[in-house]
């Protein structure tokens, strides 16, 4: 079917002044005026905590949502590597320019150009905002900011607290957004789940919640809803996600109207404490930031495999990483780093438990610097990984494989942040915009806050200025009909009375989802997923059991809606994947790599953002937005 | 693929509702791999349960490498369980238990912490502190270079130790006062230690402890079992500063006013 393509409502004029041009040229809403808009902003991680703070001490009346039990446990919390920020404190020729090359690039060219470059504009504004609100960055004895560097780039530009660096910005967020709480600027929401999107006149007007202490169901009407709910890795099952991170807040968005961009595209971290037994419920990351002083390697010969490491003499040793890319090294793409450790495995290479993971070897490093100084740079994961796996990093090499880290894809927005429902913005790693078809390291954290700080307070006036605040309340009756399709939902889930547990299916979808749209992806096993999805989704309609009530903390209930829509989703993934006959990034389909085994990116034919539109009972329709490449050029993705 | 199973008997604190009365309830775990976490072995106690048409035990969880501060549990009377380890319930493994034994677990108790079923606790009272006070009071877009003023990294990374509370409340629970003293003394030593957080010490400090003796929190005395759990290693020491920046900002306020 043809469709018009989108239009992302870039703005003209060159690269470095659209945003500044842009921001000029924005409406602005009067002082008095703002307190009569009131905004809903679901999520409280980086991106909904800061856009609610700014948006409330700008003055406008925001409500702010979150499934945890404060805002301050927002999934952002556990990020541990860093923050990207083009400061050049470091004084290595890093710039404005080069961030947004590196990310382009590292994004392997399937990301929108003008978004990107203001995203690395605005990243200097970021540290220094973090640092004014309290943020302790590692420092230097001369008392400036620290760096490491990140994979990806060359230069080191990445700002981080120790091993903790998502919990001081969220908690630096947090605590700006508790200050507005405290005056009254932010009505906060814990413990309460979004359950759909409601639309009125074709205007995102508010949202349908369920609290999660009582079991009620509500409704909220603003005059713009703020989706900041994070990514969809928990498809998988097995994630490095926390284990409420869901789809349902966007999804719903999908199924009332908003556009899902790329959704196949998503990130497999190569760091992770690898699987051990399937009673196992998440997967623990292992920081990137390991990488700077940790090498990769595997033995040359499968007969050393079962051997303790230590046993296998140097020049037995497979550094790949190294080898096959010389100039990053082990600090090589998480895409990239990914894929040779499935190659060294599948060639029957890995080591550990069912031969599924990799040696990440700090000997080199305690022996330069000694091992007080590994320990300060990241003795909290080598802690964790003690704890995780039993065995001491400091004395043995660790264990990792790859696992789902971060989703790329999300709902498609325009260089506003809004999608192409109005009304409805959508920001951090919810929507699709920054980072293509892989992100770089430390690029999520600054991607947030760049969009709830810096972007939307300047872009939502736009929206505003365009509507007549306080016309919708939440008597309307699109918000009872949403309310109603909740409810009988929930009902329904209720009453099947089955003979399977909800995390049964869970597991049953996530290891489908690994094995078919996982690290590799082709024709064949898209084809056989697209067949079995609906299988089992049919099946846990028919055959789920869910205890208790609606109207009660009831957690199988709150898992159960969230499989629900995951066993939706998962197929649209799929279709994604399939349609997209070219390989990118961390979208590699095995029909498309060169002789030497890289993804073979089809320019020509997929430069192009995939946005698919929900048909009720059809096949989703793909609206494409043409990636347009005015400053750099395309070119294939080297790393050697 | 794991090499070691154990079984387990878990003496459950079951509680239906707020206002209903609770019980111990005694449950088996079998089969529990000892590479599982506490929650994943709840988590196949709870598959049991729900197999045979029960309800499952009700726990707060989320991120479950210990650091949102979300799980919450009393495992055989201490906060997070047995304890050396320095860690939260998430991040403990049922290889730190013996084979065969009884295992108690209980919510979080304390009185500003009502019970909302099972083992899932209210812990807004926290969020209430912070709102008093714990904040850096900027508007976004107006700060200064970040290098514009040099911090001592030995300030830097006393603050970050303070800093580093996850928000648990595993202090608060296992002090027999149920005092929030080492939560608030971590955030008030947090924003003490850096350049940014010196124009509002004063204020922060009374309206945080203003706020935290509203909430029914007791006082401290002395007996450190809130440094002994805290799964963020948090020292007794920030207790000390927080009661000297107290007192100054008191004198203060009844002298040159805050
Ligand atoms: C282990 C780990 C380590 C990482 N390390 C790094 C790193 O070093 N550097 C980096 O740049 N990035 C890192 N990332 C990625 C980065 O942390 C995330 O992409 C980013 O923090 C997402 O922020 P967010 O605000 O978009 O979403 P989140 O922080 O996930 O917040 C989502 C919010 O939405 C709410 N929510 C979700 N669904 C609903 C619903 N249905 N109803 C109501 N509320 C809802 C949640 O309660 C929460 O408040 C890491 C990620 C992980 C998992
Ligand atoms: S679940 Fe997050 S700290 Fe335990």
């Amino acid at each position: 079917m043809h469709t018009p393509h989108l239009d992302s409502k870039t703005p003209a004029g060159p690269l470095e002044s659209k945003w500044q041009r842009y921001c000029f040229d924005s409406k602005l809403i009067a002082p008095h005026n703002k307190r009569k808009y009131k905004i809903l902003v679901v999520g409280s991680g980086l991106a909904g905590g800061a856009a609610a703070a700014t948006l409330a001490e700008q003055g406008y009346a925001v409500e702010c949502f979150c499934y945890q039990d404060s805002a301050r446990r927002a999934h952002s919390i556990a990020a541990q590597g860093g923050i990207n920020a083009a400061k050049n404190y470091q004084g290595d020729g890093d710039s404005v320019y080069r961030l947004f090359f590196d990310t382009i690039k590292g994004g392997d060219f399937r990301a929108r150009e003008a978004n990107v470059y203001r995203l690395a504009e605005v990243s200097s504004a970021i540290i220094d905002q973090c640092v004014a609100t309290g943020v302790p960055f590692a420092r230097e004895y001369g008392g400036l900011l620290a760096n490491r560097s990140f994979g990806g780039s060359q230069v080191s530009r990445t700002f981080y607290a120790r091993g903790q660096t998502g919990q001081q910005l969220l908690l630096g967020a947090y605590s700006s957004l508790v200050r507005q709480i405290g005056l009254g600027a932010v009505k906060m929401f814990p413990r309460t789940e979004m359950l759909d999107l409601v639309v009125v006149d074709g205007h995102a007007k508010g949202i349908v919640v369920r609290d999660m202490v009582s079991g009620k169901v509500r409704s909220h009407a603003g005059d713009a809803v703020l989706l900041c709910t994070g990514g969809y890795g928990n498809v998988f099952f097995l994630s490095t996600n926390a284990k409420g991170c869901n789809v349902t807040a966007t999804y719903r968005a999908y199924k009332r109207g908003a556009y899902f961009a790329n959704p196949c595209f998503t990130q497999i971290h190569p760091t992770c404490i690898p699987v051990a037994g399937d009673y196992q419920s998440k997967l623990t990351l292992m920081s990137e930031s390991l990488r700077n002083d940790g090498r990769v390697w595997v033995p040359k010969k499968k007969e050393d495999c079962a051997k303790p490491p230590a046993q296998i003499a140097e020049e037995d040793r497979d550094y790949y990483l190294e080898r096959k890319y010389p100039s990053y090294g082990n600090l090589a793409p998480r895409d990239i780093s990914s894929r040779s450790a499935k190659e060294a495995c599948d060639d029957g290479r890995g080591v550990g438990p069912g031969g599924l993971g990799v040696y990440l070897d700090f000997a080199d490093a305690i022996k330069r610097f000694g091992e007080p100084v590994i320990k300060e740079r990241y003795g909290n994961l080598f802690d964790m990984y003690e704890r995780i796996t039993g065995e001491n990093a400091y004395k043995q090499p660790m264990r990792i494989y790859p696992a789902v880290h971060y989703t790329m894809g999300g709902l498609w927005v325009d260089y506003n942040l809004m999608s192409n429902l109005p009304g409805l913005h959508v920001l951090g790693e919810a929507n699709f915009s920054d980072h293509g078809a892989n992100r770089l390291g430390a690029s999520a954290l600054m991607q947030g806050l760049a969009d709830g700080y810096f972007v939307i307070p300047h872009t939502l006036p736009n929206y505003l200025a365009t509507v007549k605040p306080g016309t919708v309340k939440p008597d309307a009756p699109e918000f009872k009909q949403a309310e109603a399709e909740v409810n009988e939902r929930t009902r329904k889930l209720l009453s099947i009375k089955g003979k399977r547990t909800v995390d049964s299916f869970h597991r049953e979808l996530g290891l489908l989802m690994w094995d078919k749209c996982g690290m590799a992806r082709n024709e064949a096993g898209l084809k056989e997923a697209l067949k079995r999805i609906p299988e089992l989704r049919a099946e846990f309609w028919s055959n789920v059991f869910v205890p208790g009530e609606g109207e009660e903390l009831n957690q199988s209930l709150e898992k159960a809606g969230r499989v629900a829509d995951f066993l939706e989703f998962g197929e649209l993934m799929c279709l994604d994947a399939l349609t997209r006959k070219e390989s990118c990034g961390g979208h590699f389909r095995t029909e498309h790599q060169t002789p030497d085994g890289e993804a073979l990116r089809d320019d020509d034919n997929y430069a192009f953002v995939s946005a698919w539109e929900y048909v009720q009972g059809g096949e989703p329709v793909l609206h494409k937005e043409p990636l347009v490449y005015e400053n750099v050029k395309l070119a294939t993705r080297s790393y050697k | 693929m794991h090499r070691k199973t154990m079984n387990f008997t878990l003496r459950v604190w079951r509680q239906k509702s707020a206002n209903a009365a609770g019980r111990f309830v005694d449950y088996p775990a079998r089969n529990i791999p000892d590479e599982a976490s506490f929650l994943e072995m709840l988590d196949i106690v709870n598959e049991e349960l729900e197999a045979r048409g029960e309800e499952p035990i009700a726990f707060d969880h989320d991120c479950r490498e210990g650091i949102c501060g979300m799980c919450s549990l009393v495992i055989n009377g201490l906060a997070h369980g047995p304890n050396g380890s320095h860690a939260t319930t998430c991040q403990l493994y049922m290889r730190l238990f013996d084979d065969g034994s009884t295992i108690y677990v209980e919510p979080f108790r304390a009185t500003p912490f009502p019970i909302i079923k099972d083992l899932v606790v209210h812990r807004a009272a926290l969020d209430r502190i912070q709102q008093a006070g714990g904040f850096i009071s900027n508007r976004t877009g107006s700060a200064v270079d970040a290098n514009a003023n040099p911090v001592s990294k030995r300030d830097a990374d006393g603050a970050m130790d303070a800093a580093a509370c996850i928000g648990c409340g595993a202090c608060v629970a296992a002090c027999p006062n149920a005092s929030a003293m080492l939560f608030v003394g971590a955030k008030v030593t947090h924003f003490a230690r850096l350049p940014q957080g010196q124009p509002e010490r004063d204020r922060r400090v009374l309206a945080m402890v203003g706020q935290m003796d509203k909430e029914g929190f007791g006082n401290c005395s002395n007996h450190y079992e809130c440094e002994a759990v805290c799964p963020a290693e948090i020292k007794v020491d920030v207790i000390a500063h927080l009661n000297r920046d107290f007192d100054i900002a008191k004198l203060k306020s009844a002298t040159v006013g805050v």
